[in-house]
């Protein structure tokens, strides 16, 4: 009998029972989440099946993030609902200004080994804890809240080996925006995107955090990755080393399919409206020196304390070019904070920044940053469908943090490379 | 018996619900008037009971948003047809009751009068005078979508027992 993938291992351990791909099974859930979007429907699917009560209050999330704080009565009112619903049940509640599920979602709750199930797409990015984790609609996630379980097809795996080091002006996004691109939107349906080899073992947990989130842009069901040194190192510094277990694959485990990509030939990428797969160079001509309106510095993609640091080490002493704004919205209170106390808000105000409090900001289209028609944004967001910022007669760029900074300083599409 | 208006490759979650009508979504029928508006503008003020969306690859793309296949199914349309579906909407669909049919559309045009039979397995073209054979639903999945979904399995069962070796 072959060895086991990391989610074969996580569902069988959250399934008692010895359990391979297309299996299906019945998962203990360790953590479930909602979002501000998702969650009053989640709660009113939980009344109507009349179980309006949580089976593990303490891992139960709500999370205020998605019009945070909230642009219109509609949503206010929801949020009067959501929080009247968590405090009924006990469940913790992140409010305004605590950040983007996700994010808050990994630096609090997400552990290794955990299934954890999220009203949100991009809990896929707690696959880069060691975890199970996937995004379900707001029925399915009611049932998880409120029986402390779920059902789960074991998904076949996809093997991305990454060598090589990271040239300078490369990151994880460039990486990921150029899988997508090979294997388009629709390549992992169903499957697990599972990353190994020495170049994921040597970056930092906050740089494997973005590959992990964009594997639903490639219809992946999750995207997990071994829980190692660094795991630990991330869990310490967050204040739960007792949460951090080891967890890899086995050296036989049988994949579906395996990938092969080397770091050092990687370059900057873009992936051109309207979807995530329509990737090309930075310097690709039908991109580089493109006239954009709008650079957008936030996500659960690209938004944290180190994507700030990395935008400012460009921007520290430039302007944003006229014509062109800027608005950054931190993923998380940590990211906020912590760029505060180091100085990155003065590089970023100094420059002509827009700073938004923590939460999901302009990047599913709510508020706080929707485009003008006829606008390009360059964005380190996730997607950039029609619509997707909140006005389908505007155009979004996806590329890292760093080319957004060369990007905003040129007031066109820029490689990072050729600055500084 | 309903019309077929056909969607093209990649319809996204963003395009059936868009976030610009965020603050609808506790408010499901003015929300369903933007249904696919971005997609094409005359779905909305058009679909019938018993209608059709037919797409192509990809079908539902993008967010968990479960409001994107309630507010297809809020006017009556009878099931999604499409090449492929992507992944969190597909189990959204049956968690809703609504059918999401996978079968092979380019068979399919635009305006074609159509029915289908969930149990047999067939869509039957009855502009073209042809029938297309689709496979069917994991167990788990067709056990949720008979009893109306989610929801209602729940309600009946008390438990998810599906599934258990």
């Amino acid at each position: 009998m072959p060895g086991k993938t990391i989610v074969e291992k996580i569902l069988s351990r959250a399934s008692d029972r010895v359990v391979r791909a297309g299996d299906i099974v019945i998962a203990k859930v360790d953590l479930a989440y909602v979002q501000d979007g998702t969650g009053p429907l989640t709660f009113r699917q939980m009344e109507k099946m009349g179980l309006a009560k949580v089976a593990n209050p303490a891992r139960s999330v709500v999370f205020i993030d998605h019009s945070a704080p909230p642009p219109r009565r509609e949503l206010a009112t929801d949020h009067v609902y959501l929080r009247e619903f968590a405090r009924k049940n006990g469940m913790v509640l992140s409010d305004i200004g605590e950040g983007v599920c996700h994010q808050v979602a990994f630096e609090k709750y997400v552990r290794p080994w955990g299934v954890e199930v999220g009203a949100d797409s991009h809990t896929v990015m707690g696959g880069a804890m060691g975890a199970f984790a996937t995004g379900m609609g707001s029925t399915d996630v009611a049932v998880a809240l409120a029986l402390g379980k779920t059902w789960l097809r074991v998904p076949e795996s996809w093997k991305f080996e990454v060598t090589g080091a990271f040239p300078r002006g490369v990151y994880a996004k460039d990486l990921i925006l150029r899988v997508i691109g090979d294997i388009k939107t629709d390549g992992a349906t169903y499957m697990a995107m599972e990353w190994g080899g020495p170049a994921i073992s040597s970056m930092p947990m906050t740089e494997r955090m973005v590959l992990s989130n964009m594997a639903i842009e490639a219809g992946g069901k999750c995207g997990p990755q071994p829980s190692d040194a660094e795991t630990r190192r991330y869990l310490k510094e967050h204040g739960r080393e007792g949460d951090w277990e080891a967890i890899a694959p086995d050296p036989d485990a049988r994949y579906e399919k395996t990938s092969h990509y080397d770091a050092s030939s990687l370059e900057p990428m873009v992936a051109r409206p309207p979807q995530e797969d329509n990737v090309v160079p930075a310097t690709d001509p039908s991109v580089k020196g493109l006239r954009i309106h709008q650079v957008y510095l936030g996500s659960c993609t690209n938004a944290r304390y180190e994507d700030i640091q990395v935008f400012c080490e460009y921007m520290k002493g430039e302007k944003v070019a006229k014509g062109t704004r800027l608005i950054v919205t931190p993923a998380s209170k940590e990211a906020y904070v912590r760029a505060m106390r180091e100085g990155l808000f003065t590089i970023l105000l100094d420059a002509g920044a827009t700073i938004n409090s923590p939460g999901c900001g302009a990047c599913p289209g709510v508020h706080l940053g929707v485009p003008g028609d006829g606008e390009n944004v360059l964005s380190t967001t996730n997607r950039n469908y029609v619509g997707r910022m909140g006005n389908p007669a505007a155009f979004t760029y996806l590329a890292s943090p760093a080319t957004a900074a060369a990007t905003a300083m040129h007031g066109v599409i820029t490689d990072p490379r050729e600055v500084k | 018996m309903g019309r077929a208006w056909k969607f093209g490759d990649d319809i996204s979650t963003d395009l059936i619900a868009p976030g610009r009508y965020y603050h609808l979504r506790s408010n499901l029928p003015e929300l369903a008037k933007h249904v696919l508006e971005d997609a094409r503008a005359d779905f909305a003020p058009g679909v019938k009971p018993g209608d059709f969306v037919v797409g192509g690859r990809n079908f539902g793309k993008g967010s968990s948003r479960e409001h994107a296949p309630v507010i297809i199914k809020l006017p009556g349309t009878r099931a999604v047809l499409a090449k492929s579906f992507a992944r969190i909407f597909y189990r959204n669909c049956i968690n809703i009751g609504l059918p999401a049919i996978l079968v092979d559309t380019d068979a399919i045009d635009e305006g074609d009068d159509l029915d289908a039979d969930l149990e047999g397995g067939k869509v039957y073209n009855r502009t073209k005078g042809t029938e297309l054979a689709f496979p069917p639903l994991p167990p788990v999945m067709a056990r949720i979508l008979e009893e109306g979904g989610l929801v209602e399995y729940i309600k009946k069962h008390g438990d998810l027992v599906i599934g258990e070796p």
